[in-house]
């Protein structure tokens, strides 16, 4: 018997556990060419900034063993664009979207977070917090737990009570659970895992970075090493916070692997660069992993690879969770 | 971007043929679906390395021609250079292939019959052939100028000279035709053929001046530009370039969705690998009043 595919954030219900990652399915439109958007379990948006935003200077993107580095620097049509023209698209064709939201100041998310208060059919609001703090020379929101947190506050504060919060963190910190922890207490409903590692590249041809910007974001199957671990420290530091798994998932069983780290939820990302439907796919032979395991639902495997006692057997369902909704880790076929 | 039934797909093909052409390979496949969907200029992408490959990004060519056997079949020409293209360059007949296409703008082809310049570079003449056919068709006159750095790297000489009214060959060394740049021989060309169209495709630094010399004599150019991809589809966002739209907006673009064939005289190829200050969403840049929200 197929497994049941469905995951559940309190308010928010998906079909399936897994999600376009921020930033690699462009609108929409570019993915709806090969897949049925619709069938994935969420569309998370390109980082959404107030104002249009060119980005970088090419070249942006290098190939590295299993991974890309980019430095794309977050282009992108900006809020108004995006509510007018790319979230009605999506929402026509019965894309469910978590809004990927960036910010140069702590206030630039707050009035981002506003702004989404008032537009119907988003799902939930992710805040990417690797960008560039205009207020601190320059240091990424997502290094310092405290900053972390303040914009995790200020963006609950402006959102509207019912929208859940992901605060998506970076792995370059030396204790990714202190961060966790603070974005947790400053009200985030979930937390999305990983971002980017620092990476960089050189052309030894050219004797020159590789990268416009010299260094850029590894992704790919090269950091899931990096993104497993990061899942496994936080799950077990918070048994009771959604996570989605994001960094370098290509197939199912990689997608199995972030979920028995405890993940809630799964980011497809550049495997997207790769193969177009690659998310659709992910769906697929998520589902084939988890019937070959007998699991009878998602539920089932989340964090399992945990000792016992990591939101276990024995643990009362209704004190856990997101919003009074039992929390997984009830395992029904031990 | 527009939805049509004549969009992109996504394939398993099968490699027909791998031929050596001089120093570039020629690889066909069997791909009935896009060949169906196929117009000159457009271009496909396949992965590279097999299933547990270690290399992401997806290599992106320019179609050569598309041909009705085996239900339609798809040929791209390249140059093995790198892990990717040396692992295409070592495929045999029958092996598979992930192909997405076709992607990206065609060439546009006049609505009346015009004297047509077509200007290639390297395994950059590849798309021009499926052109002249297409211009042929349409009554008009076709001149060919091909260059390359050496005899070798001139991909379709033979080709430009059975299809074209005529054909311009020049080479760096001299191993072939005249010795110089391929836009040497431009200008003699344009006022003898008479030209009144340009189709260019070639690196950037010659689509530039290709565009500065069509200007002098008020002569439309569409330029087929050949920057790196790593996905083709427009969401890796890598392939950008700044290029002006009728608005008079620079924008930062995507050469996989809104090209690769870009009206030549609205890309600013001085300022490819830059971003513009006047470019929409530069640092600094400030809104207008009204207007920029549909923008973008």
């Amino acid at each position: 018997m197929p497994a049941d595919m469905r995951a559940r954030l309190g308010p928010l219900e998906l079909p399936n556990p897994v999600l376009a990652a921020a930033g690699c399915a462009g609108a929409g439109r570019e993915l709806a060419q090969f897949i049925d958007v619709a069938r994935v379990g969420a569309i998370i948006s390109k980082s959404i900034m107030t104002e249009p935003r060119t980005g970088n200077p090419a070249p942006r993107l290098a190939e590295t063993p299993s991974g890309l580095l980019n430095s794309v620097g977050l282009q992108g049509p900006g809020i108004d664009a995006f509510l007018q023209r790319d979230l009605p698209w999506l929402l026509s064709h019965g894309a469910r979207v978590v809004v990927s939201i960036a910010g140069q100041t702590v206030r630039e998310y707050g009035a981002l977070a506003a702004r989404l208060s008032d537009a119907a059919g988003v799902s939930a609001v992710e805040i990417n917090l690797s960008c560039p703090n205009a207020e601190d020379a320059g240091r990424l929101f997502a290094l310092d737990p405290t900053t972390a947190g303040s914009v995790v506050a200020a963006v609950r504060a402006s959102l509207r009570h019912d929208l859940p919060v992901f605060a998506k963190l970076s792995p370059d910190v030396t204790d990714i659970v202190a961060v966790a922890g603070t974005c947790v207490a400053a009200g985030a409903d979930g937390l999305s895992l990983i971002n980017v590692v620092l990476g960089m590249a050189i052309d030894p041809a050219t004797m020159r970075p590789a990268l416009a910007g010299a260094y850029g974001g590894l992704s790919g199957p090269a950091v899931r090493p990096v993104a497993v671990r990061c899942v496994w420290q936080v799950a077990e530091a918070f048994p009771d916070v959604p996570i989605i798994g994001t960094g370098g998932v290509r197939t199912g069983r990689d997608a199995l692997e972030l979920l028995l780290a405890g993940a809630w939820m799964i980011g497809v990302g550049t495997a997207i660069m790769h193969d177009p439907s690659a998310c659709s796919r992910v769906v697929r032979e998520l589902e084939e992993e988890l019937a070959a395991i007998g699991a009878d639902q998602v539920a089932d495997i989340i964090g399992r690879a945990h000792p016992r006692g990591y939101g276990g057997p024995g643990r009362p369902p209704a004190l856990g969770g997101f919003r009074g909704v039992a929390s997984p880790g009830q395992y029904s076929n031990t | 971007m527009i939805e049509t039934a004549a969009g992109p797909v996504q394939v398993r093909a099968t490699v027909l043929t791998l031929r050596r052409v001089d120093a570039y390979h020629a690889l066909t496949l069997v791909a009935p679906a896009i060949a169906t969907r196929f117009r000159p200029g457009q271009f496909v992408t396949v992965a590279v390395g097999g299933p547990e490959t270690s290399m992401l990004g997806r290599r992106a060519f320019v179609v050569h021609d598309v041909r009705p056997d085996h239900g339609g079949t798809v040929e791209f020409v390249f140059e093995a250079l790198g892990p990717g293209t040396r692992w295409l360059a070592a495929l045999r007949a029958r092996d598979t292939l992930d192909a997405v296409g076709p992607l990206g703008r065609p060439f546009p082809v006049p609505k009346n019959p015009s004297r047509c310049l077509l200007l290639g570079v390297g395994y950059g003449s590849a798309p021009l052939f499926a052109l002249a056919t297409k211009l042929t068709d349409r009554a008009c006159s076709v001149d060919f100028v091909l260059g390359g750095p050496s005899a070798d790297r001139v991909f379709g000489a033979l080709s430009a000279r059975r299809s074209g009214r005529s054909a311009t060959i020049t080479t760096a060394d001299g191993s072939l035709g005249a010795r110089g740049p391929v836009t040497a021989m431009l200008e003699q060309v344009i006022r003898e053929a008479r030209t009144e169209v340009i189709y260019a495709s070639a690196p950037v630094p010659v689509l530039r001046d290709v565009t500065a010399l069509a200007a002098r004599y008020a002569i439309p150019v569409q330029a087929s530009v050949d920057v790196p991809m790593a996905c083709g589809i427009g969401v890796c966002m890598g392939c950008v370039l700044p290029v002006t739209g009728t608005d008079g907006i620079t924008r930062i673009v995507r050469a996989c969705v809104d090209g690769p064939v870009f009206r030549a005289d609205l890309v600013r190829w001085d300022d490819v690998g830059t971003i513009p200050f006047d470019a929409l969403g530069a640092p600094g840049w400030k809104p207008k009043a009204e207007g920029h929200l549909h923008a973008g």
